[in-house]
């Protein structure tokens, strides 16, 4: 019988890859941004399910600090989208 | 145990929804659209698939009595807060920058930021 904990990891890797086709083929810059957006989320969710399928606590930590991060990118990202910088 | 019923519950309750978005994220037809679609229903998924989370470490705290399974919970609990608080503050700047940036709704019936912006 296969982990419940790795089936539901590569269900989300099945989403992940779902969204880079939308970065692949997204006709402005804005839909590229929501694409990696979506990504970042779903890779959060995806570290936090493999703490618990590998037995790693520490996963959970290195999620919180993505999450912090990947903010701070799109943040930025968006402040050049929209000429500030 | 009986909480295995319920993370099986919030593991399937989490993936539909972010299928869901991804599929929005697939299907609509302008920027805005799919971050409505995207940014809600991956957050609200990705909360559930972290609660069947914490749901098996309150378990596993109950079945062996050792303190790992008190620090998973705590931890998992302060990503959820950080996915709750940074994702829609993200997908408000993308929208405003997408929309600055000359990106306009396509089958808009109206538009008053940009009659605001003239």
């Amino acid at each position: 019988m296969i982990d419940i904990w790795f089936l539901t990891a590569f269900i989300l890797m099945v989403w992940i890859f779902m969204s880079l086709i939308r970065i692949i083929l997204g006709p402005t810059a804005p839909d590229r941004v929501v694409g990696l957006d979506t990504i970042n989320t779903l890779i959060v969710a995806l570290m936090v399910i493999l703490a618990v399928a590998y037995n790693q606590m520490i996963y959970v930590d290195i999620a919180i600090v993505y999450a912090l991060l990947s903010f701070v990118s799109t943040l930025y990202i968006a402040k050049y989208l929209e000429g500030g910088i | 145990m009986w909480t295995e019923y319920l993370i099986y519950i919030f593991i399937g309750i989490g993936l539909t929804f972010n299928g869901l978005g991804t599929i929005g994220l697939l299907r609509f037809p302008d920027v805005y659209t799919r971050l409505h679609a995207a940014t809600k229903a991956t957050t609200f998924g990705s909360i559930f698939t972290s609660l069947a989370v914490v749901t098996w470490a309150f378990t596993q705290l109950y079945l062996t009595g050792q303190a790992w399974g008190l620090t998973l919970a705590l931890h998992t609990f302060v990503a959820i807060a950080a996915l709750l608080l940074t994702n829609p503050v993200g997908a408000h700047a993308i929208a405003r920058a997408a929309h600055r940036s000359g990106v306009l709704p396509k089958y808009a019936v109206v538009d008053k930021l940009e009659e605001v912006k003239k």
